[in-house]
């Protein structure tokens, strides 16, 4: 790590040799403790049959049977094909709904009764009504059992809401008037300018949205008896953890199916490969600010 | 344009002293008025607010079947009450106490461990001075956040798990049967460990931003005034990102009764209830899958009330303190 010459202040001393040599491997087994774990993962859904069942710390032979098989399975491809659905759906909705509310409380000095609900909103940030009562209310809605009931409980999240209409009460106030003095609708003015202006903080809400439906576990646990409707986290809960044999995961019939282990790691790659898309995208905001002040508001 | 106001943005009215030519007749408008006015904007609320209403508000009415025998085929209004007995019945309740010191255990662990570790790693990353390895670092650190905890646990099984890459590389040595996946004693450590892996890059962004927003004379004159390194980190970085640590101490001391359900119901089946019942897995796996729906939902809502004047509390604390509450 050639941290000595890098624009070090002129008041600065270099640190003794000994503090910069410590320094760097804590960061090295930090670094190795984060990623290796993941790279052991996508390395051994790729292993050959002989080198997962003997288990090795690296594979050096490679094979798409694992994937192959698991293919032919359907039940992940399904648990996949649902938590894609969620995710897309429910992204969509949230981000429409989020922003609406945030927009409709950007004035609450203006807005009657805008305030208290507010509050009302934020306050929720402290308190949730617990297992059994969200239960009951899913029950009585008649969501059991329905996708939906992945998707609506979550619509608005209050953070996100709150972070959105911090960057709405950022816009230039005078291009808003001048619309409105144009005779633009409040729907046009929302949709035609308020929206595209506010396009990195939608970005960000919406990876963040996005995350948090593919990750959704619990509650299909408890809302989803039907496993044809299980999101791929459950999926990959009973398969991995719980150790159930996945139904049907042969490359073919005439062939002995890929080792359990390198199924389990294939179907773990294939639920963080997602996130590992998006990823890189989330990671621009990083550098660019918004999500400091994302998290900061 | 002065002639249609009811349209107008109110942000023009107020600020502005009316000219020459305002007429008379604009006072303060009625509530009625103000409503009429701002019609526009419910359409934009109300949708929303009906949300939260439904889905967080409505459920807390839920929380009266705490005083009831429920049972979900008689309803609300067909179980009988039995005013307190399912909160008595929880101080007698053997596994209860389990998850609560269970509980308690890991939300204390965690306090001493994982809470100052994103303080350690933000003041580690902003001692690099290279600004690509300190953003390679940050890349590598922030993903586990994103991971479902079903992933991280999976990952983990396969890594430290019976079986697992490190249980290969020590059976190698001569040393079969590491598990640290069922291991009942070390498994509050490991839920810990996890929690650090998991969150603690993550974490260090909102001290990344209170560090950035220290000025660098502050710096340059302690290095003037003979400050080494070790000094400056202790006197003027650590202590500028005391507000921040303490929000989140707040934050953490209210969810103190609420420790990492998803992670430790993902767990419990390989170490067994005694060492990972925790307060809110007690609720589900006595409620929903027990079917005792009254002391669970007591249990539940106890909880609540704790947490919340729990946060109450440690933020009266931290503003008697000098520093900044939260609200």
């Amino acid at each position: 790590m050639a941290t000595a010459t890098v624009s070090r202040p002129p008041w600065m001393n270099p640190p003794p040799v000994w503090v910069r040599g410590v320094k760097a491997i804590v960061i090295v087994c930090i670094v190795i403790t984060m990623i290796y774990p993941l790279v052991y993962v996508i390395a051994m859904s790729f292993a050959s049959p002989e080198q997962a069942r003997a288990g090795v710390v690296f594979p050096t032979e490679y094979s798409l049977d694992a994937y192959r098989a698991i293919f032919n399975g359907g039940t992940v491809v399904n648990g996949l094909q649902n938590s894609l659905f969620i995710t897309v759906v429910g992204t969509l909705l949230s981000l429409a709904a989020t922003s609406m509310l945030a927009w409709g409380l950007v004035r609450t000095r203006q807005v009657p009764g805008a305030k208290i609900v507010l509050i009302g909103i934020l306050a929720t940030m402290f308190f949730s009504a617990g297992i059994i009562p969200n239960f009951m209310l899913i029950k009585y809605l008649g969501l059991l059992d329905s996708t939906w009931s992945l998707i609506i409980p979550g619509l608005i999240s209050a953070f996100n809401m709150i972070v959105i209409r911090n960057f709405f009460q950022g816009l230039p106030e005078e291009l808003i008037e001048a619309a409105r003095i144009d005779g633009a609708g409040e729907w046009r003015i929302f949709l035609q300018i308020v929206l595209p202006l506010s396009k990195p903080v939608l970005a960000v809400m919406g990876l963040f949205y996005a995350v948090a439906y593919w990750n959704t576990y619990f509650n299909a646990l408890l809302y989803i008896n039907d496993s044809e409707k299980w999101p791929i986290q459950v999926v990959l809960q009973q398969y991995v953890l719980a150790g159930v044999a996945i139904p049907g995961a042969v490359v073919s019939p005439d062939q002995p199916p890929p080792p359990g282990v390198t199924l389990q790691m294939a179907v773990i790659v294939l639920a963080t490969v997602p996130i590992l898309i998006v990823y890189p995208f989330l990671q621009r905001f990083f550098t660019s600010g918004v999500l400091t002040g994302a998290v900061k508001g | 344009m002065s002639v249609n106001t009811t349209d107008a943005g109110p942000g023009t009215r107020t600020a502005r002293a009316p000219g020459p030519s305002a007429p008379p007749q604009r006072r303060k408008l009625t509530l009625r008025q103000r409503i009429w006015r701002e019609r526009w904007s419910y359409t934009f609320i109300i949708p929303g607010a009906a949300f939260f209403l439904v889905f967080m508000y409505v459920p807390m009415a839920g929380n009266v079947v705490a005083f009831q025998d429920y049972s979900p085929f008689r309803g609300i209004e067909g179980s009988p009450w039995v005013g307190l007995a399912n909160f008595t019945a929880i101080w007698t309740d053997p596994e209860i106490i389990t998850a609560l010191r269970n509980t308690l255990i890991i939300a204390f662990l965690q306090l001493a461990f994982a809470f100052p570790a994103p303080i350690a790693l933000a003041l580690l990353l902003h001692s690099l001075l290279s600004e690509k390895v300190k953003r390679l670092v940050q890349t590598i650190v922030y993903l586990p956040n994103f991971l479902s905890w079903v992933i991280v646990i999976s990952v983990w099984q396969q890594v430290v798990g019976g079986g697992g890459l490190v249980a290969g590389i020590l059976d190698g040595f001569g040393m079969p049967g590491f598990d640290l996946m069922t291991d009942a004693d070390g498994f509050k450590f490991l839920v810990v460990a996890q929690n650090i892996w998991k969150d603690a890059g993550w974490g260090t962004i909102i001290f990344f931003a209170a560090i950035a927003g220290i000025p660098s004379e502050r710096y340059e004159a302690a290095a003037i005034d003979g400050a080494s390194g070790w000094q400056r980190t202790w006197h003027i970085t650590l202590p500028a990102l005391i507000p921040v640590a303490t929000l989140l101490l707040i934050l953490n001391i209210g969810s103190i009764l609420t420790v990492g359900f998803e992670q430790l119901l993902l767990q419990q089946p390989m170490v067994g209830a005694d060492a990972a019942q925790v307060l809110d897995t007690f609720v589900y796996f006595r409620g929903v899958l027990g079917g005792q729906w009254g002391i669970a939902t007591a249990a539940g809502l106890l909880k609540g009330i704790i947490g919340t004047i729990l946060v109450l509390s440690a933020n009266k604390l931290a503003k008697k303190m000098g520093g900044e509450g939260i609200f």
